[in-house]
């Protein structure tokens, strides 16, 4: 006879009657049924585009005579010599912009998580409350912030700010729009929230003891923070350098917002070719430079942080 | 010992509170375009574009579908989100649970099937998705920016909710099953509610993500127009004043929300 606890486990009994056997199988069967549906999904639309996107970018043709596999590899030659300047801008950019993500963003994240007490509830709504309103009615909003005649301009102008950062290329003409700060400063603000969640959640888990016993231990607070608050939230830098930097790298909304034809990056290029210039093998080329590149720099870093298992 | 000079108690004084300084400059910096936005959807405009302060006016509040096509965008941006929700949260739970409770082979293909679309740049996904479609002849609109809504949504509820999942105590079901609980109501009575925060932040996840989606409704829109894609057409044509009227009112509705939801559950708490 067949235990009851025969049909719990996946493997009946020899002698269990059929019938058990035959539930212990549809069992068995019950998390592919799950799976199915929302896996078929993103194979249908997520894996099989990108087959589809691979073998376009090797086709030649026009939109009138129809497109043709013909294993044109010279598409993504012919790509990247002519659009390595808006590569290395869109790669520069992101940087730029994960590095002040990361500057604005671990005090806050810090004084959410560590010292807010009370207030961190209010803190966290008040991070999160932006996002309720439309991103590009808030990157619309920089082009107030940071018009030519406007507050921050002429702050920056009588300081002679502005002066220095044309003189460095950053900004031109001493206005900020349409300048590589102006695109920049809407990435940062477009990513941050993307940086300070993941930074929270790893400060707040680190426990308060630790800190206190370095203070025992006569460690001053910068070295506290060098030496125990710091390489405990790495898990979270790591994760929130990476939210940053992939979407900031494949953004064109503030190049296109904010910025102008010098301010062009890749995904601007894509953007065109794709839906105006109707170019689908290049576009489909750059994507997979794009996709590549960005696959590359984010596996070196993940080796270099020393992280592999966390994300 | 001498009485500390003013200027070094200033310094003394700044740099003890120098965590909360920045860190209350950064929340300025997240908040600044919000006020604008705000602020500005009380402009009245000389041009088309409501870039530049002119004079006080609530035209545009007591007129918020005063510009043709703009809430004809904003009923298809929720209608869409709402049925993108709909289908990201049924697929990505199922999936969630999946993974969360049972063994089975392909484990780590479909983790990495997941993970991908949350490490792509989204105008990869958007090309390639876009040009599935072309190839099969597809017409674009409403249907194509739904299934591509439903994609990008599905990994974060599988996210939510699996991590919801995983910290549940079996225990509890298996005390349910002691007490004679079929299967189903097992389900319905004890898994379900448990798992509900994380398929709730799920779904709102995926309504938030699908209602400000720009980029992959960019290229797989055709001619249909969204609430973002009528902002970001507006930026080229000229900005009506009725968008900072709904970008200030999604924001206050949405805190509102939160607020009511944190002293609900402060109360239930405290009960």
């Amino acid at each position: 006879m067949a235990s009851p606890q025969a049909t719990a486990t996946d493997r009946p009994a020899p002698e269990a009657p059929p019938a058990l056997r035959a539930a212990a199988r549809r069992k068995k069967l019950v998390p592919y049924w799950l799976l199915l549906p929302g896996i078929l999904w993103l194979l249908v639309f997520f894996a099989a585009p990108l087959v589809y996107q691979a073998s376009t970018s090797v086709q030649t043709g026009s939109l009138e005579e129809g497109f043709e596999v013909t294993w044109h590899f010279a598409t993504y030659w012919d790509a990247a010599t002519e659009y390595y300047p808006q590569f290395l801008r869109s790669v520069g950019y992101a940087a730029t912009a994960t590095a002040g993500c990361l500057a604005l963003g671990y005090p806050l994240a810090y004084l959410i998580a560590l010292k807010a007490g009370r207030w961190r509830n209010l803190l966290m709504i008040l991070v999160i409350a932006p996002f309720f309103t439309s991103f590009l009615i808030r990157t619309l909003a920089w082009k107030t912030i940071l018009s030519d005649g406007g507050p921050v301009v002429s702050a920056l102008n009588s300081l002679h700010v502005l002066g220095l950062t044309d003189a460095l290329g950053i900004t031109e003409g001493h206005r900020v729009l349409a300048t590589p700060l102006a695109v920049v400063c809407g990435l940062t603000y477009n990513f941050l929230p993307f940086m300070i969640l993941p930074l929270y959640t790893s400060l707040e888990r680190i426990d308060p003891r630790l800190l206190e016993a370095a203070g025992d231990l006569y460690a001053k607070p910068i070295t506290t923070f060098r030496k125990v608050t710091f390489p405990l939230s790495m898990p979270g830098v790591v994760a929130g350098t990476l939210l940053t930097f992939i979407p900031a790298t494949g953004d064109y909304i503030n190049a296109e917002l904010l910025g102008s034809t010098d301010q062009k990056m890749i995904g601007n290029v894509i953007q065109s070719q794709f839906l105006r210039v109707l170019d689908y093998p290049t576009a489909a080329a750059l994507s997979f430079i794009l996709m590549a590149a960005i696959l590359a720099m984010v596996t070196l870093y993940i080796r270099k942080s020393g992280t592999e298992d966390l994300v | 010992m001498t009485a500390p000079s003013g200027l070094s108690r200033v310094t003394r004084w700044l740099r003890r509170n120098l965590v909360v300084i920045a860190g209350l400059t950064t929340l300025g910096y997240l908040m600044l375009p919000n006020v604008i936005v705000t602020v500005f959807s009380f402009n009245k405009p000389n041009g088309r574009f409501n870039y530049e302060w002119q004079r006080f006016s609530t035209d545009a509040w007591t007129d918020p579908c005063g510009v043709a096509d703009l809430c004809g965008s904003l009923s298809l941006s929720l209608q869409i989100a709402v049925w993108a929700t709909l289908g990201s949260t049924v697929l990505g739970t199922m999936i969630a649970f999946a993974l969360a409770r049972y063994r089975f082979r392909a484990r780590s293909s479909v983790s990495t099937l997941l993970f991908l679309p949350m490490a792509m740049p989204e105008v990869v996904m958007a090309a390639s998705l876009a040009t599935l479609f072309l190839n099969m002849g597809v017409t674009f609109g409403f249907w194509t920016i739904l299934i591509a809504h439903i994609m990008f949504c599905l990994s974060f509820v599988v996210t939510a909710v699996k991590a919801r999942v995983m910290s549940m105590d079996p225990r509890l079901e298996q005390a349910a099953q002691d007490l004679y609980a079929t299967p189903l109501q097992t389900f319905l009575r004890v898994t379900l509610p448990i798992a509900a925060p994380g398929i709730a932040a799920g779904a709102l996840l995926s309504f938030a993500l699908s209602f400000d989606d720009f980029i992959i409704t960019n290229f797989n829109a055709g001619s249909t127009v969204t609430f973002p894609m009528f902002v970001w057409g507006s930026a080229q044509r000229g900005t009506p004043v009725q968008i900072n009227v709904i970008g200030t009112a999604m924001f206050v509705i949405a805190v509102l929300c939160v607020l009511v939801g944190q002293l609900a559950g402060g109360r239930r708490k405290r009960s």
